[in-house]
């Protein structure tokens, strides 16, 4: 009886597992590599967009926050799809973590006093996927894992 | 990055186009900036209507501007947005603080 109730497991079609050092310069480069393989899904251009921005601020609060700038960090970036037309992503960084996520995820929160960032990277990576999951030990890095259902149109 | 510029009557006019993230807004910030210095307008006027990526950082950019702007009590307007850049802009209440217009003709 038990297995009746249970939905059916889906299935990664393809995948991609990529690492590059934090420097800024990288940031227009993750960008190229999350489309390259979200393109296999035929998305809408807004769509493309969506996800090009979320990981662009993800990857940036990894150079920015988790390695302080520091060019000579990590970052690794996942990327699978599924049977269902959704595809995952990861972000991780081993940098110095995030105190309190609840906090670093309020719109217009940030740690910065330069005045020159506008603490919006969660509320964008949140509205533009359908689902965001972050984890992180503070002094020991930060992961993002967001997900995004591609229309079939 | 490109930038093109015109100042005109105390209006400073800039047109920004490329991507910008937080790589690229360093240098562009330091560019607008000089401007800025060089020029001291009344108004700043910000065209992003080629403008074909923009994350928070680029928010971020557009906020600075406009906060020392306003500190040296000058104004500041953003002009023909992209509806992508739009969004972006609008997700933070950027509309409420700083005048976007929409149809200009350049």
């Amino acid at each position: 009886m038990k297995n009746l109730k249970q939905t059916k497991k889906r299935m990664i079609l393809n995948e991609i597992k990529t690492s590059f050092p934090s420097k800024s310069i990288n940031e227009s480069m993750s960008r190229i590599i999350i489309s390259s393989i979200l393109c296999q899904l035929d998305p809408t251009l807004d769509e493309l967009a969506d996800i090009k921005t979320a990981v662009s601020e993800a990857v940036t609060n990894s150079i920015v926050h988790g390695y302080e700038n520091n060019p000579g960090g990590e970052i690794k970036l996942y990327a699978c799809y599924y049977d269902d037309n959704t595809i995952k992503i990861i972000i991780k960084d081993k940098g110095k973590g995030i105190e309190d996520i609840k906090k670093a995820m309020q719109p217009l929160y940030t740690t910065d006093e330069s005045g020159e960032r506008s603490g919006m990277g969660f509320p964008i990576m949140q509205s533009f996927t359908d689902k965001i999951r972050v984890i992180s030990t503070p002094g020991k890095g930060a992961t993002v894992i967001f997900e995004k259902k591609i229309s079939r149109e | 990055m490109e930038i093109i510029s015109q100042f005109r009557d105390g209006v400073l006019y800039i047109k920004l186009s490329g991507d910008i993230d937080h790589h690229s807004a360093k240098s562009v910030r330091g560019d607008v900036d000089s401007l800025i210095r060089k020029n001291n307008p009344v108004e700043l006027e910000l065209d992003l209507s080629a403008v074909e990526f923009m994350d928070s950082s680029g928010l971020g950019l557009v906020l600075g501007r406009y906060k020392k702007q306003t500190d040296t009590g000058g104004k500041m307007r953003i002009i023909n947005p992209t509806r992508r850049v739009l969004q972006i802009l609008q997700l933070a209440g950027v509309e409420k603080i700083i005048k976007i217009e929409r149809m200009r003709q350049v």
